[in-house]
């Protein structure tokens, strides 16, 4: 156990020394940092009163001044701070979600990928049935049923982005099913579990740690999209929530700008963050791949 | 072609079951929000409370019966279906022809010289709009160029397909139609571009390293001849199939854009019965939308079969 851990140890060294060089992954390293930091500090700076629509101190829709820089929404609160909050919901939405799709997308590629026969097929084929069914609608009628709430938020979008994740972990299984370590394990006579968790886990891990991170991107974007849609909790400002707001308030048609500018750079930021995070792990893990 | 079918009847049946397997009460759900009349109700329970397996077997023998009414409108889902067809149809076919031609052409210039100006500039762009939502930047150009802010004028109307009142069926009224098409279908475009641009990259510098371009160029035949005749096409192959299967993706950007943009389509009108909720109305267009992908993803297999002769033998 002692020189597996050290194993792994020296090559997250070797895997973190090489990222270190990657100029792209320290922008989007950098770029997330700051928003973690609003995300944790959030409820320290600014206090929760600030979200309360009946202690709001600025007028409807005001454009950026200097008590409000970033303007007010339409029931006069400050944007800068629903911003700030917004960002510790969205950032807390798209992990959670993240974790669901990526434990569900593991879970099923390594199994898809160590089962032969039938279950292996059904298995194949549940995956490529979520492959191909729009993501959107298939939200939208999940979301109908489960009705907006934050959490039931994080279950649809872990529930429905986990497929493009067990595509690649199975791909990854099958090759790694063929070599001869598994082999010998299963001639001493290793059960089906010890062979996926002690031998495939470990082979296939720095694939999903490179998928996770460019998850966490498609899932905030999913996030904004849901909540604008209005699936999300209506009460929680994250930042599609925000942005449906602004829409449905008429920011748009009065040119409000400073409400839905905003919201929509923070987006871009953070999934530009996790992309190029995502992009340069991808390329240290497995630069065959990568292009 | 079986497994298209085999899919497409399991959306049929997780249509019918997801919206039956919910504790409480089903009337509540379909009502949610709404006054109804007595009638209506008693109507209502009494298809309810026919035994499941009957209510499946008449929704499997013909999930597209005239007779499925919307809760919220009060008339045949699928006449209103069918006339927001051809709206989605208009805006979506022009943006996925504009985008695949412009993100194309960006990912020629840009994978032919991976690292060159163009492609750190172009690449930055397009990781730039991939990440954006693309109902927020349909919102930003509605602000800039039909309310007018940041010192230039509104000169795009706000919304809709057509000007009231204006005879859609006469060249005039066409170009109120394409005047009204502008915004949301550069909106879908800069979108869409991004990710074929991508695609179309990854594609043709994956095609640089194989030995037939080695061997086209050791015949001495000019760089633009290698580009054009031999790593273009066989690089195009993926891209256009990618195109057809991202369906899906296209379909998220229709639903949201044409809410942005109050364009009358399937997407705006999901976003009426999701309003409601209007639930046979949401079920009808999840099984529309199903279908137009599973078919886009049997059209992308087809073009392989002909287009690519290793797949055939």
């Amino acid at each position: 156990m002692s020189v597996a851990s050290q194993r792994r140890r020296m090559a997250f060294a070797r895997f973190s020394a090489g990222f270190r060089h990657d100029r792209a992954g320290m922008t989007g390293v950098a770029i997330l940092a700051v928003f973690v930091a609003t995300a944790i500090l959030a409820p320290i700076l600014i206090p929760e009163s600030a979200l309360d629509v009946t202690k709001a101190t600025g007028g409807r829709l005001e454009s950026p001044s200097w008590s409000n820089p970033l303007g007010t929404d339409e029931s006069g609160r400050s944007m800068l701070l629903l911003l700030a909050w917004g960002t510790r919901i969205s950032l807390t939405v798209g992990l959670a979600a993240t974790i669901i799709s990526v434990v569900i997308g593991t879970l099923f590629g390594i199994m898809a990928g160590h089962f032969r026969g039938l279950g292996g097929h059904a298995l194949v084929g549940v995956t490529d049935w979520f492959l191909v069914i729009p993501f959107l609608p298939l939200a939208i009628v999940l979301a109908t049923v489960l009705g907006p709430s934050t959490m039931n938020l994080i279950i649809v979008i872990g529930i429905t982005s986990w497929a493009g994740t067990a595509r690649l972990i199975r791909a990854q299984t099958l090759s790694i099913e063929g070599r001869p370590y598994l082999e010998r394990s299963r001639a001493l006579g290793a059960g089906n579990w010890h062979q996926m968790s002690r031998h495939v886990l470990p082979n296939v891990f720095p694939l999903v740690l490179a998928n996770t991170t460019l998850t966490v991107a498609i899932v905030i974007l999913s996030e904004t999209t849901l909540s604008f849609l209005g699936l999300g909790d209506p009460l929680a400002p994250s930042w599609g929530a925000l942005l449906d707001r602004a829409f449905s308030s008429g920011a748009v048609s009065s040119g409000a700008w400073w409400y839905v500018l905003p919201p929509g750079i923070c987006v871009v930021l953070v999934v530009l963050a996790f992309t190029l995070i995502g992009r340069a792990t991808e390329r240290i893990v497995d630069p065959g791949r990568a292009s | 072609m079986l497994r298209a079918v085999v899919t497409l009847v399991f959306v049929v049946i997780f249509n019918f079951f997801l919206f039956r397997m919910l504790p409480g009460d089903p009337i509540g759900l379909y009502t949610r929000g709404r006054n109804q009349d007595a009638e209506q109700l008693l109507e209502l329970r009494r298809a309810l409370n026919k035994p499941l397996l009957e209510q499946f077997l008449t929704y499997m023998r013909n999930p597209f019966d005239q007779a499925i009414d919307s809760t919220r409108f009060s008339r045949p889902v699928w006449e209103m279906i069918g006339e927001r067809v051809w709206p989605t149809i208009l805006l979506l076919g022009t943006a996925i022809l504009v985008a695949s031609i412009i993100g194309i052409w960006i990912g020629i210039r840009a994978g032919w010289k991976p690292g060159s100006r163009f492609d750190r500039m172009s690449t930055g762009v397009t990781l730039m709009l991939y990440s954006m939502p693309e109902f927020w930047l349909g919102m930003m150009l509605l602000i800039v160029f039909s309310v007018g802010a940041f010192g230039i004028p509104g000169f795009f109307p706000v919304g809709g397909m057509s000007t009231p009142g204006v005879d859609t069926s006469t060249p005039i009224g066409w170009l109120n139609v394409l005047w009204h098409l502008v915004l949301p279908c550069s909106t879908l475009i800069l979108i869409y571009l991004a990710d074929y641009a991508l695609v179309m990259r990854a594609s043709l510098i994956d095609e640089r390293k194989q030995e037939y371009l080695t061997l086209a160029r050791a015949k001495g035949l000019r760089d633009a001849v290698v580009r054009k005749r031999h790593a273009v096409p066989n690089a195009l192959l993926p891209t256009i199939t990618l195109i057809f299967l991202s369906l899906g993706f296209v379909v998220t950007g229709a639903i949201t854009v044409e809410t942005v943009f109050s364009w009358p389509g399937l997407g705006l009108l999901t976003y009426e019965a999701l309003r409601g909720p209007d639930i046979p109305l949401l079920q009808a267009i999840f099984l529309m939308f199903s279908i137009a992908v599973i078919v886009a993803n049997l059209i992308a297999e087809l073009l392989y079969v002909v287009f690519d002769p290793r797949v055939r033998s």
